[in-house]
């Protein structure tokens, strides 16, 4: 089939972007997203052109590394699937598609497609996580944990890390991809320690990453490739409500 | 180059604990003025640059990808095994080790896999502790199954996708530790070299892969953790970046090579559906328990599936090994694909591929049970082929799926450069010439979490380093050398793509180093990589520029050494003259097709030492002794 | 990144954060919505006729006596209301402008970017509202823009004022963005004060849409039933 892409170019953060359109002939329809840009690449290395430059590593819709918005929908237009794992079969010859990078205050573009998301590495370092040294931990057994419970903090540990919720969000909120990790870590009972001051210090993060607020919109759950469900904002805000509430101490 | 394996003598059972009271301890006071750099952040990475830092430890933390956590183990789907025999089904460390041995066809230390064995118990009560979400039983306990064959349940497993959960433990573990200061991390920055003074690995040079800037980093020691180098094949089920870069950087440094040869095909791949076809995704191999495996007798033949009958299909396994049919083992199943293929009876748009068909099992137990037990992979398929398995039959493929071999490491993980240690799949594992399924995901924690943190401080004590900085001549002669190969790159402007040079190394390795190997062949191979190579550097053609953002550079780099790697890859698999676990010579087989193994000559570690890039390698010989699990030969009769 | 908080200053940190500010929103906009529907219902008694209407607008300001004077009641929750009105809007300016902030480069496409028209006209919903509460006001309680006040007679003032065509279309156009937001609001305050109970959590869409109903299709039926004569 033949394509039509017209495609975000931006050669470095400071300088400014342009679409530019290109025509990919041959395109299998077996192939991925992705490997339409590979192709796209090939042709425009032929022409002395520079290739498109776009994150991507497993191409298992895994790792979180890939994403830009097809036709102003994050992923492209397939529920729960991240673009390298979006074939070309859902698409008809002589298509006409728009590419863009996520667009977030808080993921600035480095190049083209590629974006600077180590705002969620920060996130992390801000409390996602269990603090527990090496070495110190009991048997694995030694804590019960409901299958519900543990299938709850699956469900939301399910996250890539892929931004597409932030892309989506018309405030370009952090909120799901937080709440996800808060979640996670709270349905445990290895979370609930530092439950509290995790969701505190996670969102005060969130807030200085420049990412908006959420108001509730539920456009970062229809992007998410994992299916990532607002209620585990509801979740966040809860713990955020006891946060302040609660006397430091009466914890849990 | 002398191989000193520093096995601490004393019963199998007691070495790793004796090891630990011999080792040298490094004074808290003292371990923040020593700086490690650890590159990879995969499960091996990240757990070791957390452990360390937590210990007290400067650790600089290197990874290419935009975050530590997309590391490749994250694709790791089937689970991880540990012997916590939690089942109550007889298992215990021993028999994890004695299995792990077997498995491995007798090419591994057993000294390693039994120390291996012991520390999957504590990987399983960390990562608990980090949160990672096992999958459970109703009354809240861990749920176990059992996996790749194995006679016991020990694999512990989080939905499909335990590498994912595992790495966001040791990822989050990381985080915390760079919150804390004790760990710098840099992203997007790939190590092109490793910088020797006085003989000792002292630190590396890396490319900004943003800035593009060349960058000299020092230490007193540094930790390799860079994963496998299937990729070598272009077409595998690793992630698009894995490479041999690092580890082969080091090799030219002078790191012995060990058994390069000992790569694994996984059986149960999507078949590649055409020329843009930029990776291979992996199917549980549990499909082969309810699947039939056939293809068309006669070669050539077009017709759909269904429209073919019974009588004129030929289900090969079944055929050849009637006990085990549809379940023979990995390399033996995945042998019989690609010489139906060969023989013109390969199926799908590409002739490349067999049928995995579930027509007879829905007849037999329903669509539902069938959709209870594969559901979400029939879906995978369906997503990416657009066939329906319930009505057709899967097609699927072997693939090159994980590297045995690597960099040569003593009990401590020390290469045979002072001060470059090796973890994970990087180094020769502890997997000999064949890894059992849910293994490298225990062994690469074991190593990060457990091993290293140890072992580091036992070489950080011992001698007393003199203080190095990247002022230091040595940095800046091969930061030289680095930024003279990443020009020559650029400025060779020749007329073919990378990606066309890749795809050609590929084909030549699949077919004559890939499943099977013959003599004829790999001196085939011989003359047709090093051509490819000349070829490259003088052909290939790199846009583009070295000071920014630049994927194609990073890529013509990474391929450059897979074309001097790959001519390592088929001298070992010809020197390697028998067959063993997954390295298959054609010429040395049971009457049944079965791996026919050379103890009395091969029973060792093959260590290439690097000589210079025209000259050949030089073999040196690791003896492997088995006092604990006795020599035996597999059958599947 | 922020510095990690220390227990101690957990509270005040949870308060400033956008969740926290997102928490005022709410709390005020439950507020500001329990007044809609108390006074939606108090405006149903205009169907049993003047007696009963006008006692219930007076007896609004007559509440608590003898203890408290006249009207101080009312005052105290007018002044409570207008507390709300203000850190409600307030809140509202603060995020939209964070929202603005957090990106500069909007998409080329959009309109495929799935989320609802009632939670994308929050702030248009509520200033209209803002808008139409002032005109009330002048209306119906200070009589500035009806011909025919007659104060403390709010029956007839409200049957005068609603014979009026255009004063009526007006209130009833009004309904509709009322109940926009209402609609959104609601929900969104159940996510936002954390009401989330997977028990419960199925009926929290049609509770709102059915609370954004009655209330604005109820009031917008007020001026029908004086233009109709069914109010007189
Ligand atoms: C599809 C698939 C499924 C699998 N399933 C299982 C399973 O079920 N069970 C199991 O036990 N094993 C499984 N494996 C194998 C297992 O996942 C890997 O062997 C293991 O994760 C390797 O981990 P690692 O830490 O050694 O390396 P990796 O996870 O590959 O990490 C490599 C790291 O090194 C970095 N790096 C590499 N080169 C450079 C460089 N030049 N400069 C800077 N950084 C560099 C990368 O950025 C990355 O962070 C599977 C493998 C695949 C491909
Ligand atoms: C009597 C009138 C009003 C009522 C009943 C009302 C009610 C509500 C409710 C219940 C919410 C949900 C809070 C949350 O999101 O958790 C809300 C949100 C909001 N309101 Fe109002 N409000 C009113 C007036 C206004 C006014 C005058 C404005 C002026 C700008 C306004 C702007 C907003 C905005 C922007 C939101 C944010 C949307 C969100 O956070 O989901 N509202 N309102
Ligand atoms: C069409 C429907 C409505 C009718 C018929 C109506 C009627 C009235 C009447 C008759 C009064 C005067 C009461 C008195 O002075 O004793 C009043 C006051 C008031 N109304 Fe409404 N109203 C309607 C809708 C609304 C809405 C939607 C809001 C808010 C969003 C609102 C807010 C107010 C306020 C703030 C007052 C002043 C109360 C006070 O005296 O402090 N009204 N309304
Ligand atoms: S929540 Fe979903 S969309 Fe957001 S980062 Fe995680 S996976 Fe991606
Ligand atoms: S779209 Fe944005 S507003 Fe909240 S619900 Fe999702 S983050
Ligand atoms: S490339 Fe890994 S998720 Fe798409």
């Amino acid at each position: 089939m033949r394509l039509t892409l017209h495609v975000w170019r931006q050669d470095n953060p400071t300088s400014k972007g342009r679409f530019e359109t290109y025509v990919v002939d041959r395109v299998s329809e077996h192939s991925s997203f992705l490997e339409v840009l590979d192709v796209l690449n090939e042709q425009l290395l032929e022409q002395g052109k520079v290739p498109v430059a776009f994150d991507h590593d497993c191409r298992e819709g895994i790792c979180g590394s890939c994403g830009f918005v097809i036709d102003g929908q994050p992923h492209g237009p397939l529920p729960d699937t991240t673009v390298c794992q979006l074939h070309m079969r859902h698409y008809t010859d002589g298509a006409q598609i728009w590419i863009e990078p996520w667009r977030a205050t808080a993921f600035p573009v480095i190049k083209d497609l590629v974006v600077d998301r180590t705002a969620f590495d920060r996130i992390i370092q801000a409390g996602g996580f269990i603090s527990v040294r090496t070495g110190s931990a009991p048997d694995a057994n030694a804590t019960p944990i409901g299958k519900i419970n543990a299938d709850l903090a699956m469900d939301a540990a399910e996250c890539i890390g892929c931004g597409a919720c932030v892309a989506a969000c018309p405030n370009a909120s952090a909120m799901l991809f937080t709440a996800a990790k808060i979640a996670h870590l709270a349905s445990l009972p290895q979370g609930q320690p530092e439950r509290f001051e995790r969701v505190v210090n996670m969102v005060a993060t969130h807030d200085d990453e420049l990412f908006g607020h959420c108001t509730n919109h539920g456009a970062c759950q229809n992007a998410c490739p994992k299916a990532i469900s607002v209620d585990y904002i509801a979740r966040l805000n809860a713990d955020l409500r006891k946060a302040a509430t609660r006397r430091p101490g009466s914890d849990a | 180059m002398e191989l000193d394996a520093k096995i601490p003598d004393g019963p199998i059972a007691e070495k790793w604990g004796r090891h630990r009271f011999e080792m040298k301890l490094v004074n808290p006071a003292n371990k923040r003025k020593h700086r490690v750099i650890v590159v990879g952040t995969g499960l091996a990475g990240a757990s070791a640059a957390a452990t360390m830092s937590e210990l007290g430890y400067v650790v600089d933390c290197f990874c290419f990808q935009d975050s530590p956590r997309r590391a490749h183990s994250i694709a790791a789907q089937g689970g991880i095994n540990a012997a916590k025999n939690y089942q109550n089904d007889g298992d215990s460390v021993f028999r994890l080790f004695y299995d792990t041995v077997k498995g491995g066809d007798y090419r591994s230390r057993e000294a390693n896999v039994h120390r291996l064995a012991e520390i999957s118990l504590n990987i399983i009560d960390q990562c608990v502790a980090q949160g990672v979400p096992f999958a459970r039983e109703y009354g809240g306990h861990l749920a176990n199954r059992s996996f790749g064959g194995a006679q016991v349940s020990r694999t512990f497993y989080a939905r499909g996708q335990t590498g994912q959960q595992l790495l966001l433990g040791a990822y989050q573990a990381l985080e915390k530790q760079i919150a804390a200061g004790g760990v710098k991390m840099y992203s997007r920055h790939e190590m092109l070299d490793i910088v020797l003074v006085d003989g000792r690995a002292r630190g590396i040079i890396t490319r900004d892969l943003v800035s593009g800037q060349i960058q000299s980093w020092a230490a007193d020691a540094v930790v390799l953790a860079t994963g496998g180098y299937s990729n070598g094949f272009h077409l595998s089920t690793n992630a698009q970046g894995c490479n041999v870069t690092a580890i082969w950087r080091a090799h030219r440094r002078g790191a012995g090579f060990a058994n390069p040869c000992f790569t694994q095909i996984h059986p149960t791949c999507i078949p590649p559906a055409g020329s843009h076809q930029s990776k291979l995704t992996l199917m549980s191999e549990s499909l082969r328990n309810d699947g039939r495996i056939w293809v068309p007798q006669e070669p050539g033949d077009t017709r759909s599936p269904s429209q073919i009958p019974d009588a004129e299909r030929d289900y090969y396994l079944e055929r050849i090994y009637p006990s085990f049919g549809n379940l023979a083992p990995r390399d033996i199943s995945s042998r019989r694909a690609k010489e139906a293929v060969d023989e013109g009876r390969g199926v799908g748009p590409s002739g490349i591929g067999v049928y995995l068909d579930f027509r007879d099992s829905i007849a037999r137990l329903g669509r539902n049970v069938i959709a209870d037990r594969y559901g979400n992979l029939f879906d995978m398929y369906r997503n990416i082929t657009g066939e329906n398995p319930y009505e057709v039959p899967m097609r699927i493929y072997p693939a090159p799926h994980y590297t045995m071999g690597g960099l040569w490491v003593d009990y401590n993980l020390m290469s045979t450069i002072p001060g470059l240690h090796v973890i994970g799949e990087a180094n020769f594992s502890d997997h000999g010439a064949n890894r059992l399924g849910a293994s490298a995901l225990m062994q690469g924690l074991a190593d990060g979490y457990f091993v290293i943190p140890l072992t580091i401080g036992d070489y950080i004590a011992r001698e007393p380093l003199a203080p190095v900085n990247t002022e230091h001549p040595e940095f800046t002669r091969i930061e030289g050398e680095v930024r003279g190969r990443t020009t020559a790159l650029l400025e060779t402007d020749g007329t073919r793509s990378v990606r066309d040079f890749h795809q050609e190394l590929g084909k030549l390795l699949w077919e004559y180093c890939g499943m099977e190997r013959s003599e004829a062949g790999l001196r085939k191979a011989l003359l047709a990589v090093p051509a490819l190579r000349q070829e490259y550097h003088e052909n290939v053609k790199v846009p583009g520029s070295a000071s920014d953002l630049n994927q194609s550079l990073e890529y013509a780099g990474r391929v450059a050494d897979f074309m001097e790697f790959a001519e390592l890859l088929c001298i070992d698999a010809l020197n390697r003259d028998e067959s063993c676990g997954a390295h298959f010579r054609v010429e040395h087989q049971t009457s049944d097709g079965e791996a026919l193994r050379n103890d009395s000559e091969y029973a060792y570690v093959a260590v290439w030492e690097h000589t210079g890039t025209s000259s050949a390698p030089r073999l040196h010989k690791e003896p492997l002794t088995f006092e604990n699990v006795p020599l035996s030969q597999r059958s599947y009769k | 990144m922020a510095a990690a908080i220390r227990p101690a200053e957990r509270r005040s940190a949870a308060v400033r954060s956008s969740v926290g500010q997102k928490i005022a929103m709410a709390v005020t906009g439950t507020i500001l919505l329990l007044f809609v529907i108390a006074h939606f219902v108090g405006n149903l008694k205009v169907y049993m006729g003047a007696e009963e209407f006008n006692h219930y607008a007076e007896g609004l300001r007559t509440f608590g006596s003898p203890f408290l004077a006249r009207g101080q009641l009312l005052w105290l929750a007018r002044i409570g209301l207008i507390a709300a009105v203000l850190v409600h809007i307030g809140a509202a300016l603060s995020l939209t402008l964070r929202s603005r902030r957090a990106r500069d480069v909007g998409y080329r496409k959009t309109e495929s970017l799935a989320f609802s028209y009632a939670s994308r006209t929050m702030v248009w919903g509520g200033l209209t509202i803002l808008a139409f509460v002032v005109f009330h006001l002048l209306h119906l309680t200070f009589g500035t823009v009806h011909p025919e006040f007659v104060h403390g007679d709010a029956y007839s003032n409200f049957v005068t004022g609603f014979r009026s065509w255009p004063v009526s279309i007006a209130y009833m156009v009004a309904m509709v963005p009322l109940g926009f937001h209402i609609y959104h609001g609601t929900w969104s305050a159940f996510q936002t004060m954390g009401v989330n109970n997977p028990r419960y959590n199925a009926w929290r869409r049609p509770l709102a849409v059915t609370i954004a109903l009655i209330v604005s299709a109820g009031n917008a039926a007020f001026p029908m039933a004086v233009l109709s004569g069914l109010v007189a």
